[in-house]
């Protein structure tokens, strides 16, 4: 069983004369959560489901430390899929047994690992209830224990975080980051950017098929954070927009947002506020997610 | 968390029974499923036992007969015969109802007989005593009429039965899988074919259960009231029966697993499970219609699919050489093979797409 980083390499993929994929690469370092955002209908399901083989690509490789997937890795691999299924008549309990099961667990060792994982999920007071009794925010609980429970060196998650409540969030978010401080390379899509951007080391983004960003999240912020600026102060900050080299985006009473051409540029900014009076706030402006999302899928 | 203990790899064996295990349990904590069988097996042994009771006490008719009569009457069987001295003493036992007729001989009578009754002679003594002429058959019917229908229809409808009601399930969990994308788990877990026979394995043990414990409670039944003598001939034949409903069922469970894959809403299953439900029904309705024509009968217990109702009942009927189940049982495993190979197929290429039916063509090529 190789481990290390999962590697896409120009993976492509298209249904009749339709390109849903083109030329995918971005890697998925093992021991840290890869984000993979991207609009509706942009290809980050038909990306998963290849690389867990469950749809073949037409060109491009996917690799797990250097070697080529097969069939006898992939089934170490853990996935929770975008559209949740379980057996409903099953129990809790049973149904998660049954997966680590399959997955070449002794039944008492499965039982014990499903056991303790439901628990940590906050499940335990479940375990004897039918799938079907519970609520979706449980359900999708017993989806994630369903996908971790053989301990997998590679966890490929389809929306994880849909449908929970906030405290469910944190709940699956500190499974997730505890999975990966043991190593395990963690891979999920989301919309829900906020969570993505907190949680996530690296980000990838794709749209319309193609990845349009990659990358360590704080690079990432760096390399699409424009040289803005943010002030606030006591006194009225209006001369800014006759200071040379500065660009005032955002302008209200005392405080502004504005691009400058060179960073000695931000600093005069800064001496010459203080001359005013009282500085409460002054620091370069990092995009979120939301805006690094915006500007490269357009 | 505990020390972690470590998987070993599921092997192909084991993959098939955690599945087979499944769909075992499943079905087995299924009060649906328990309620019905125990009405099957009540129906079962209710039919042996009436027909025990039935064949147990044959109807003899109590007659009154004079010395010359009685003996002749005795020796025809069936009835209950009193010997009476002579008309009066008859006629006193008929009025009083203690005999339904009484036969006394009057030489006055074209017949030398005279049959004493209260309003109507029974039809049965009136047929004993005419003289019909010798029949001789040149091209004796070597079907024994009813009772060979009676068997077909037992053979087939328990055929058709099982079939249905371990067929249908097969193919109706196939589609929950989908429906419910338990299926892209499971296929990121064990291969498909894995998963598949498994299916197959987990209902066939299922119907065979349920047959052996229907031969279990027939045979229980058959002792019981004594009906020993159709054991002895059943025996070979039912014996042959299980072995071709083996064979046929997973013959047919590969078929509704394959239905089962191409649709992925329980809505859309009967489309693609209606031709294999023909398969199961046909041989059921042919032997009942052409039982009497050995033609068709030899090439029905050739066919895989109603070979398991056609073989046994010409067993029964010492139609068939030694030879002939082998050989039918032979054509029936590799039919079994080609099968389980195209199904797999159909089902492997048919589990991941979702949405509209996937075409037969489709599945097939992949």
């Amino acid at each position: 069983m190789p481990s290390g980083t999962l590697q896409l390499n120009s993976v492509t993929k298209s249904y009749g004369s339709r390109r849903v994929l083109d030329d995918i690469s971005f890697p998925v370092h093992s021991g840290q959560l890869t984000g993979f955002v991207g609009g509706n209908g942009a290809g980050k399901t038909t990306t998963m489901r290849i690389v867990l083989g469950l749809l073949a690509s037409d060109g491009g490789t996917v690799t797990l430390g250097g070697e080529q997937l097969t069939g006898d890795i992939r089934r170490q691999f853990g996935y929770m899929p975008e559209e949740r299924g379980l057996y409903p008549k099953m129990k809790v309990l049973e149904q998660v047994v049954y997966f680590a099961r399959l997955h070449g667990f002794s039944k008492a060792d499965a039982t014990a690992k499903a056991t303790a994982l439901l628990t940590e999920l906050g499940l335990e007071e479940r375990l004897n209830d039918n799938i079907e009794s519970l609520s979706l925010g449980n359900q999708q609980r017993a989806q994630i224990a369903a996908s971790l429970v053989h301990e997998p060196e590679v966890l490929i998650l389809d929306e994880p975080f849909s449908g929970l409540d906030p405290i469910a969030v944190e709940t699956v978010a500190g499974v997730l980051q505890e999975r990966a401080s043991r190593g395990v390379s963690v891979l999920f899509s989301s919309h829900q950017l906020d969570v993505v951007e907190r949680l996530c080391d690296d980000l990838v983004i794709i749209a319309g098929g193609t990845i349009r960003a990659a990358g360590p999240r704080d690079q990432l912020r760096e390399q699409y954070s424009a040289p803005r600026w943010e002030l606030s102060g006591s006194g009225d900050v209006g001369w800014l927009r006759d200071e040379p080299g500065v660009t005032v985006v955002d302008f209200e009473g005392g405080s502004a947002v504005f691009d400058v051409d060179d960073p000695a540029t931000a600093q005069r900014v800064l001496r010459r506020a203080l001359q005013d009076g009282d500085v409460s706030k002054f620091g370069p402006q990092h995009p979120t997610l939301a805006q690094i999302f915006k500007e490269v899928i357009q | 968390m505990n020390a972690s203990p470590v998987p070993t790899a599921v092997s192909t064996g084991q993959g098939v029974w955690l599945v087979a295990e499944r769909e075992l349990s499943t079905k087995l904590r299924s009060k649906a499923y328990l309620i019905s069988t125990a009405i099957l097996l009540l129906i079962a042994l209710g039919g042996v036992i009436w027909a025990g009771i039935s064949s147990a006490n044959p109807t003899s008719t109590p007659i009154a007969a004079t010395a010359a009569t009685a003996s002749a009457l005795e020796d025809m069987g069936g009835y209950d015969v009193t010997e009476v001295e002579g008309r009066d003493e008859a006629t006193a036992l008929v009025e009083s109802g203690e005999v339904d007729a009484a036969v006394i001989d009057d030489p006055s009578s074209a017949t030398g007989l005279v049959i004493i009754a209260d309003k109507e002679a029974p039809q049965s003594l009136l047929m004993a005593l005419s003289a019909s002429p010798e029949v001789e058959l040149l091209n004796p019917d070597s079907a024994s009429g009813p009772f060979r229908y009676i068997l077909g229809i037992a053979f087939g409808l328990v055929f058709m039965m099982a079939a249905m009601m371990f067929g249908t399930p097969i193919a109706t969990s196939v589609v929950e899988e989908k429906q419910t994308r338990v299926i892209e788990i499971l296929l990121s877990s064990i291969p498909a074919r894995v998963l598949l026979a498994g299916k197959v394995l987990g209902n066939t043990i299922l119907a065979i259960s349920q047959i052996l414990l229907l031969v279990a409670v027939g045979t229980v039944g058959l002792i019981v009231t004594g009906q020993t003598e159709i054991l002895a001939g059943l025996g070979g034949p039912v014996i042959w029966f299980a072995v071709f409903f083996l064979f046929g069922f997973i013959l047919l469970a590969a078929m509704f697993a394959a239905a089962g894959s191409m649709v992925s809403r329980q809505e859309d299953v009967g489309a693609t499970m209606t031709p294999v439900m023909y398969l199961t029904m046909i041989p059921y309705f042919l032997v009942i219609f052409f039982g009497d024509n050995p033609v068709v009968m030899t090439a029905l217990s050739y066919v895989p699919f109603s070979a398991p109702v056609g073989m046994p009942i010409r067993l029964f009927f010492n139609e068939a050489e030694w030879w002939e189940p082998l050989a039918s049982l032979a054509i029936m495993l590799v039919a079994c093979v080609v099968v389980i190979l195209l199904g797999a197929k159909i089902y492997e290429n048919s589990l991941l797409k979702m949405g509209a039916r996937v075409k037969f063509r489709e599945a097939l090529r992949g």
